[in-house]
């Protein structure tokens, strides 16, 4: 598998290849996450239950989850881009890095703004300095020093190895808040969502399922119109360079 | 307390914050593929 899989990711380094399949991937992404949100949205707003304990701002549940996954994934999938810049130098690596980079601000921004509106009806505050929401904050704020960071390396003409690396050394955090609610007293819920179990019921969390994967499928496709936006960008500064020489 | 107005401005932020990233990235992507 292994042996197949790593040939396979070099061939769609290629921005030719990669394009022909990102052109048709582009809206089919994008309208499949459309649907799948707009059919968990509307189960989560008006086919669920109340929550015994939080009432109806329980609801909030379907829309802070997916934010906060994409917000942990897209640095994630920043880092692993980055990996792959620094050790196969594909340029199509970084520039993956940098289309992830803002949508996952953003998706982090949505969960600490989400988080903050369920905070209040539940817990009394809008926000508490404890260990998760910090850690959470301090993702967003690593996710804007990568974007200085890029944009300074982008216009100095560095190589990208930088930001790359900053991209690696943020994967840090990523334990640190997902552990946070079992190592520090926190007023966030602990673990109630795992791969295999949850203890939330059934009839309240199945629309999340829907909200996860529209949320997912509608990253994917930003990242790929962002990714090529900018081949696009730089195919058009490589001819300008070329007409320019004499 | 009432926890509707605080699930809607919920859905507002989220909603809203990926449609203007959604779009703002279709823009740009058309106009530089142009």
């Amino acid at each position: 598998m292994a042996r197949t899989a790593v040939p396979t990711l070099h061939a769609l380094a290629n921005p030719a290849r990669f394009l022909a399949l990102a052109r048709p991937a582009t809206p089919l992404l994008l309208w499949a996450g459309i649907v799948l949100l707009a059919i968990g949205c509307w189960a989560g707003l008006t086919q669920t239950p109340p929550d015994y304990l939080q009432g109806d701002s329980v609801r909030i549940l379907y829309i802070h989850v997916p934010a906060a996954w994409l917000g942990m994934g897209g640095w994630s999938g920043l880092a692993i881009s980055s990996i792959a810049f620094l050790v196969w130098r594909h340029p199509l690596a970084d520039v993956a890095a940098r289309a992830i980079a803002l949508p996952g601000a953003v998706f982090a921004a949505v969960c600490l703004v989400t988080g903050s509106i369920w905070g209040r009806p539940t817990w009394g505050t809008w926000w508490q300095w404890d260990g998760r929401l910090t850690s959470m904050l301090l993702l967003f704020f690593v996710y804007c020093g990568y974007m200085a960071l890029a944009r300074a390396d982008a216009e100095r003409g560095g190589d990208g190895r930088i930001p790359a690396l900053y991209g690696i050394a943020g994967t840090v955090l990523l334990p640190i808040i997902r552990y946070s609610v079992v190592w520090w007293n926190t007023l966030h819920q602990g673990p109630s969502i795992g791969l295999t179990r949850s203890s939330i019921a059934g009839s309240i969390l199945w629309p999340l399922g829907f909200t996860m994967a529209g949320f997912t499928l509608l990253f994917a496709a930003i990242v790929l119109m962002r990714m090529r936006a900018t081949l696009a960008r730089l195919k058009a500064e490589a001819r300008l360079r070329r007409m320019a020489r004499p | 307390m009432n926890a509707w107005p605080f699930v809607l401005a919920a859905y507002a932020v989220a909603l809203g914050a990926a449609a203007a990233l959604t779009l703002a990235s279709w823009l740009a992507m058309k106009r530089a593929e142009k």
